[in-house]
């Protein structure tokens, strides 16, 4: 098990990772998801003891990693595709770092057949593509047998082929019962491998919550719909008809309302029974994707915004769609705070991992009608 | 257990396996000797032309190991590229995660690297030493002299310190481009500027190459104000300062 407790890393003024905690658990594919430079590789370079964390700590194992007894052996890691001298064979390559672990030298061969680069093994790893380097550093995290194994983007590089295979050499390994932690910057690929997701932006944790959970709560559909231009009334009477229904209602920016928990059809009948004509109405799909990195963005508006929405919250239950904004007869329209209702507790409420949405059920549950 | 022996042998394995490494061994060797025999055939066929006074104080031993300024470069590639190629290729990361008291490492490199330019030192010198005397003629001496068995194994033993200065160096920095770009310049010039510029003289002579240079030569023409073991004990100094700095840097930055 991995576990960090408010880690920290500065450079200078410029914060990397901040107050930053979290736990990997073994038996199951941990995906560590985050933007280009949110600080997942600072992240792991802190867990092998590479870097220096400027507060806080990180642990494997209840051990910091330059205390592990044999760590070598106990934790594998894939940092960068790149990390080999282009001179070297692969097999020298790998002879090498299994030598400086202890580790004997038929392994090498061993782990060579499992990522399939037996063939070229005693080629100069200079003519690599990045897919072969992708294998040649996976084979190297293998090297130790390890019950703890990191990597850092494996998938980068890698074609669809690779890239299925790595998924399942992960989920293979997680089944085995190690500790797998493999970070990302794309969602979709984590949705597919992962079991859990850490999502960290801009250094501090956004997310900690099983991949199912964010699947649900982001990949429902929605329908968006629009009424006639200066018809307030009417389009007041189609959110109180709606919510009636038991449906979720968003003002979204340019005007149109966005339904969740209610039918297509029955938006139709519904607006046709309370005479409110429509002039759109479309079904649409949240991408994983696009709720991903509205979660990661919305890391520093998030805090300037929090008391502006405090009590706007829906309740859990109604967590697709998240947040809902009043639509009361006042006919003001908030823009949506970027990032808010995916299930990211602010920065500040971010420390404790369990449960993610302790900030959604605190919040008050609004509804429409509360607003009269 | 100690990890040391597995340590050691990868670090032979990394330097073995890297073709471009093991040509810098060899461009040392070739390069001396060869370039020691030119400068040891010109001297045998110009001796004639040699003022008195440098005939008087002329040092078969010392003429023979010229080819040590250039061939010197080569061994201090050799000491950059064993170091910095970890840090150029990314390795390091690897390298460290396996062997996270990074002290270790950075002795399991350092002595596998240095005992092998000092092999490969010692080999250089008493080729240089042979050749340099055949290419001599009348003029040459033999190692049953007194001081020329010294000044050899001096020469030899200079390849190789020079060889671990340079790694001691690159420790700290890191980059492959930037120890280069430091190291061979003052080898090759800056050095024997300093050295031989009256106005820098007096310090110039207590820097690494030239005072270890002081062990390759057996007649005193004067030049130095120290003997053949001080000229060493002062490039071990450096030397040690250079090896104690990598590895303060390596203990304390992170990788």
């Amino acid at each position: 098990m991995i576990e960090a407790t408010g880690l920290t890393k500065s450079y200078g003024s410029k914060t990397a990772v901040y107050n930053l905690s979290f736990r990997v658990l073994p038996g199951k594919v941990t995906g560590f998801l985050g933007p280009n430079g949110a600080g997942k590789s600072t992240t792991m370079r802190m867990i092998l003891g590479l870097d220096a964390p400027t507060d806080g700590s990180v642990t494997i194992g209840g051990h910091q990693y330059r205390e592990l007894p044999n760590a070598p052996r106990l934790v594998g890691a894939l940092l960068d595709a790149n990390a080999k001298h282009g001179g070297r064979s692969a097999r020298a390559h790998l002879l090498c770092l299994a030598q400086l672990s202890g580790i004997p030298a038929r392994r090498v061969d061993e782990v060579l057949d499992v990522v399939g680069l037996t063939q070229v093994a005693r080629k100069r790893s200079k003519g690599f593509s990045l897919g072969m380097g992708q294998r040649l550093g996976i084979a190297a995290a293998l090297l130790g047998d390890p019950q703890v194994l990191l990597f850092d983007e494996p998938v980068n590089g890698l074609d669809p082929e690779g890239i299925r295979w790595v998924r399942e050499l992960m989920r293979r390994l997680a089944s085995e019962g190690r500790t797998v932690f493999v970070s990302s910057h794309l969602m979709s690929e984590m949705a597919q491998t992962a079991d859990h997701l850490i999502v960290i932006g801009r250094g501090q944790l956004m997310a900690d919550l099983p991949v199912r959970a964010f699947i649900e709560q982001n990949s429902t559909g929605f329908a968006r719909l629009r009424t006639p231009d200066g018809d307030e009334a009417g389009r007041e009477k189609l959110v109180r008809v709606l919510a009636e229904a038991g449906g979720q209602v968003q003002a979204e920016p340019e005007g149109t309302l966005k339904v969740t928990g209610v039918e297509l059809p029955r938006i139709s009948e519904l607006a046709h029974a309370a005479d409110v004509r429509l002039w759109e109405l479309s079904p649409h799909h949240a991408s994983l994707e696009e709720a991903y990195m509205r979660m990661t963005q919305g890391a520093v508006d998030y805090r300037s915004s929090e008391d502006q929405r405090s009590g706007l919250q829906g309740p859990p239950q109604q967590a697709p769609g998240g947040w809902q904004q009043p639509v009361g007869p006042q006919g003001g329209y908030a823009p949506p705070p970027p990032g808010a209702g995916f299930g990211a507790p602010p920065p500040a409420h971010a420390a404790p991992p369990h449960p993610p949405h302790a900030a959604h059920q605190a919040a008050a549950p609004y509804r429409p009608e509360d607003a009269r | 257990m100690s990890p040391m022996p597995r340590v050691l042998l990868s670090e032979w394995t990394k330097i073995r396996t890297v073709r471009a490494t093991l040509w810098t061994l060899v461009s040392a060797l070739l390069v001396t000797v060869v370039l020691g025999v030119l400068i040891s055939v010109l001297l045998n066929n110009t001796f004639d032309d040699l003022s008195r006074e440098d005939r008087a104080t002329f040092d078969p031993t010392f003429i023979s190991f010229s080819g040590t300024q250039l061939g010197q470069l080569a061994m201090i590639a050799f000491g950059i590229l064993v170091v910095a190629n970890e840090y150029s290729t990314g390795m390091i990361r690897s390298s460290l995660s396996a062997v996270p008291v990074r002290g270790q490492l950075l002795a399991a490199k350092l002595a596998v690297a240095t005992a092998l330019a000092l092999a490969v030192g010692m080999v250089t010198s008493f080729a240089s030493f042979l050749l340099g005397q055949l290419a001599l003629g009348d003029h040459r001496t033999d190692l049953s002299e007194p001081g020329v068995l010294r000044a050899v194994f001096g020469t030899g033993l200079y390849m190789g310190l020079i060889a671990l200065f340079a790694m001691g160096l690159t420790w700290v920095l890191r980059s492959p481009l930037l120890s280069f770009g430091v190291q061979i310049p003052f080898f090759f010039m800056i050095s024997n500027i300093l050295a031989n510029v009256p106005a820098t003289e007096k310090i110039g002579q207590y820097l690494p190459d030239q005072a270890g240079s002081r062990a390759m030569a057996v007649v005193d023409t004067g030049d130095w104000p120290y003997g053949p073991w001080t000229g060493l004990l002062i490039m071990l100094a450096w030397v040690a300062a250079a090896v104690l700095a990598g590895w303060l840097v390596l203990r304390h930055r992170d990788a």
